[in-house]
């Protein structure tokens, strides 16, 4: 029979450690208001934790908090808070080892090193935490959610801020990542290493080092995402390094310096996507084959697209450009001449970035003119062939 | 001086040039956002219309008017009037009303789309003010020019000369060093070179608002130091003041050595 | 009223003034006389704070006159060639010189002597050269200034209007105001003048009345005295 086993300050049961060792499988430890100096509480059964009027677990800086080694581990409305830190182990916040089923929710995760950190778990939930860090520097920080060989897990939800990588996701397949915020993050709001079939959807990546990072990853949708305001040298929405098969659709890309950065990726589909304010809407490195951009708005870009060679494999079709400045007789929608989005101006900036002191100067203007009438540094078959007079819905 | 401020503003107000002029940008305002329906895209234009189309009015209006207003100048020489006082007035008349046409012209269209309500409303008053000092500027350098050239076809071809010269050689002779000496850091003689042209500085305060984000992507620390603190703002706009008053300064130093 | 010392005045490298003296006292009518390019002009404009000259001193009243601006309120000034800025009417430019010099003044008579009632609401640029010397004639003269300073005064005048003018002169003279005029009518001088200044090569040649000037150059009428005198040894 299944039991609730209630632990605070004043009770009998004083420590969670205690709570667990007495439990039975599939009983609930209620771990009352208070504050509960604990480290290295090992959950080797089936249980939930359920604190009430989120209970603080202070670490005191000694190391990992709770381990998680059973399956159908439920954490739940608990405050963690000084987790250790350390340059030879990760320690983590909440770390589930080799588990399944796990629910992690409701969770208040501060002044930590690792937070949530999934190693080899499968079929897990991580809802509606929140994870507030502190990081300065990168070499001793870690990640708010971290996921490392674990499959088919949901995380949904959740916000983290100020630590190194928001989510970071490495050989973990067919995870779905929703409605998360991830700001103010040293490095990367979200970051995938070699993981494949993905889903992010609806997420908000905003003022970190850099938005999203998907590196060495295949079929990965991106779909509804907002990425605001990752400023900087090097900063952009999205970097896409290595990665094929993908579909980004529905995103809106806001005052980043570079909305997406794109090495050596192929066959995605960019379709209405928003592309506002940012220094480069799209800045594309290496070779990089067969992407579709269809359907996107442009919106006052310092540069649309940016490209370092002369060769282009992609299709740009029907997309809204709000430099575009060409006409539409015959009243169907698209402009009657082509849009050429690569200005002379992007590739002199990308050979002497100083000169980006000279954006919007007339001098620049007639330059860019005379290369639109005839590329000569351009790619000449870079254009779009139907730009659209009206922003794409 | 405000007599005769008032004198060259009334003069100017009711020439067919300021109303030509006021009503272009009146056009000009409606047109951007009444056809476009876009605040953004309609800021963006006008930036572009606002460093390369006001200098340039400011330089011509103001060695015209200089060069038309020779009689009354010299009828106020033998007034008891102070020298400065003469020349000064009748610059801030002339900058005075060709601001004032900038800014009603512009600004009443703004103001009628619902501008208060638009959070565009900082770029645009940016954008307004940088008109104003480019005019002061312009009208002052544009001064100096004709009181230092008593033959009228060569001050105007030297006023044109000047607003070429800002306007798009400066920053063709500016990208091509940039590029020859790229091996160097050239993140300060880029900065210092855009101080010394009133055009280059009033567009780098504007790409300050719109263009932030692409700034931002520059490495160097100096270039960070300017774009990303308000160390950028701050030294254009004293930059720009430090602009308008020395030809206003020259212009009272040549005027009172001159003889009429 | 005008000491003027050791004036020099080089536009370029053409030497106008070269150490002129000259002393007028107060009362009377001087009448300032040369050859074209003598430098008459260039003395008018510089007693007038106009040109600024590389040496020497002038004062009026007895006050250097270096950078200052005050003292014109002492002087009425006739500019030789009657420049008014073209938009402004008649009517506007008598206000404006008014409201620019803040003192009493009589234009309404002076209006009436030479019929410019007609033209006050026409624009300055419409008005024929005669018309504009009246309204000229009118600036100068409208201010009670002790100093008055005529440049050419007689310039595109009909007859009743010289007369009127003249007239207008003896008036002045009369209320003991101090005038200078430079005129090429010599008629006109040897009608008005009470002393002659002639300027030759940018100094002072001959100073005195004109029986003076008549008797050193054994001359009966001034236009021969005056073409004589360039031609005769410095004076003693």
């Amino acid at each position: 029979m299944q039991k609730t086993i209630t632990i605070c300050p004043g009770c009998e049961l004083k420590s969670i450690s205690q709570g667990v060792a007495i439990a039975s499988e599939f009983d609930t430890l209620l771990i009352k208001k208070g504050t509960y100096k604990e480290f290295n509480i090992r959950i080797d059964k089936p249980l939930t934790l359920l604190g009430e009027n989120y209970p603080v677990i202070d670490g005191e800086d000694q190391g990992e908090i709770i381990r998680i080694v059973s399956d159908n581990v439920t954490i739940d409305g608990l405050f963690i808070i000084n987790v250790g830190t350390s340059y030879t182990t990760d320690y983590a916040a909440i770390r589930v080892v080799k588990s399944e089923n796990f629910l992690i929710q409701n969770v208040v995760l501060e002044k930590l090193f690792f937070g949530i950190y999934l190693e080899k778990s499968n079929n897990g939930k991580v809802y509606n935490n929140k994870i507030i860090g502190d990081a300065v520097d990168e070499y001793n920080s870690g990640n708010g959610i971290q996921l490392w060989y674990s499959h088919n897990v949901e995380v949904d939800r959740n916000i983290v801020q100020g630590v190194r990588d928001g989510i970071y996701l490495e050989f973990s397949d067919k995870v779905i990542i929703n409605n998360n915020s991830s700001t103010n993050n040293l490095r990367f709001g979200l970051h995938f290493m070699f993981s494949n079939d993905d889903v992010y959807t609806n997420n908000t990546f905003e003022n970190n080092g850099a938005g999203v990072a998907v590196m060495f990853s295949k079929r990965i949708k991106m779909i509804g995402n907002i990425f605001r305001k990752n400023w900087g040298t090097a900063a952009f929405g999205m970097l896409l390094k290595e990665i094929n098969d993908a579909e980004i659709s529905g995103n809106t890309f806001e005052e980043n310096t570079i909305g997406i950065n794109i090495e050596g990726s192929n066959r995605i589909l960019y379709k209405n996507n928003d592309f506002i304010k940012n220094g480069w809407a799209v800045k594309v490195l290496g070779a990089c084959y067969a992407n579709t951009f269809t359907q996107n708005n442009f919106l006052y870009n310092s540069f649309d697209i940016s490209y370092n060679s002369r060769l282009n494999d992609n299709v740009f079709n029907q997309n809204y450009w709000s430099d575009y400045t060409g006409y539409d007789l015959d009243k169907n929608g698209v402009g009657d001449v082509p849009y050429r989005p690569v200005k002379l101006f992007s590739y002199i900036v990308n050979k002497t970035p100083e000169t980006i002191v000279l954006l919007r100067s007339l001098f620049m203007d007639i330059i860019d003119f005379s290369e639109k009438v005839s590329p000569v540094f351009t790619p000449d078959n870079l254009l779009d062939a139907n730009p659209l007079m009206k922003q794409a819905l | 001086m405000l007599k005769i401020l008032k004198y060259s503003f009334y003069d100017l107000i009711r020439s067919r040039w300021s109303y030509v002029y006021f009503l272009f940008y009146l056009i000009l305002g409606f047109v951007l956002l009444f056809l476009n329906n876009d605040v953004s895209k309609a800021v963006i234009t006008l930036m572009n219309i606002i460093i390369i189309l006001v200098p340039l009015i400011g330089t011509i209006f103001g060695v015209m008017y200089f060069y038309n207003s020779k009689e009354f100048t010299e009828l106020l020489l033998a007034q008891p009037i102070k020298r400065s006082s003469i020349f000064l007035g009748q610059y801030l008349g002339v900058a005075g009303s060709l601001t004032m046409s900038l800014v009603l012209g512009l600004g009443i269209p703004f103001v009628l789309y619902g501008l208060f309500k638009s959070n565009a409303i900082f770029d645009f008053t940016l954008l307004l003010v940088t008109g104003a000092f480019l005019t002061m500027i312009f009208t002052a350098l544009s001064f100096n020019i004709a009181l230092s050239n008593e033959n009228k076809i060569k001050g105007f071809g030297y006023a044109v000369l000047l607003w070429l010269f800002l306007a798009v050689i400066y920053d063709g002779l500016f990208l091509m060093s940039l590029i020859i000496f790229k091996e160097y850091p050239l993140d300060s003689f880029s900065l210092v070179a855009s101080m010394f042209n009133p055009i280059d500085l009033s567009r780098t305060l504007i790409l300050l608002k719109l263009d932030i984000s692409a700034l931002l992507g520059y490495t160097g620390a100096v270039f960070k130091k300017f774009f990303g603190t308000n160390q950028g703002l701050i030294l254009s706009i004293f930059m720009l003041i430090l602009w308008t008053i020395l030809p206003i300064w020259r212009l009272v130093y040549t005027s009172k050595k001159k003889d009429f | 009223m005008i000491q003027v010392e050791n004036l020099y005045k080089k536009f370029g490298k053409n030497e106008v003034l070269k150490g002129l003296d000259l002393n007028i006292d107060k009362g009377g009518i001087f009448a300032v006389l040369g050859p074209n390019g003598s430098g008459k002009t260039t003395l008018i404009k510089s007693i007038l704070g106009m040109v600024v000259s590389n040496k020497g001193s002038i004062a009026v009243s007895g006050i250097s006159i270096k950078k200052k601006w005050k003292y014109r309120q002492e002087i009425g000034y006739l500019p030789q060639i009657a420049n008014f800025p073209g938009n402004l009417k008649v009517k506007e430019l008598i206000r404006m010189i008014k409201d620019l010099r803040q003192m009493p003044s009589e234009e309404k008579k002076l209006i009436e002597l030479f019929q410019l009632e007609p033209f006050l609401d026409k624009k300055l640029s419409t008005l024929s050269g005669g018309t504009k010397q009246k309204v000229n004639i009118v600036l100068a003269f409208m201010f009670d200034c002790p100093l008055l300073i005529l440049d050419e005064p007689t310039t595109g005048l009909d007859p009743a209007s010289l007369i009127n003018l003249k007239e207008l002169i003896q008036k002045e003279k009369a209320k003991g105001k101090t005038i200078l005029i430079t005129s090429h009518i010599m008629q006109f001088v040897a009608e008005v003048a009470d002393e002659i200044v002639y300027l030759l090569e940018g100094k002072i040649y001959f100073k005195g009345s004109i029986e003076q000037l008549k008797t050193k150059t054994n001359q009966t009428d001034l236009e021969h005295a005056i073409a004589a005198i360039a031609s005769t040894p410095a004076h003693a």
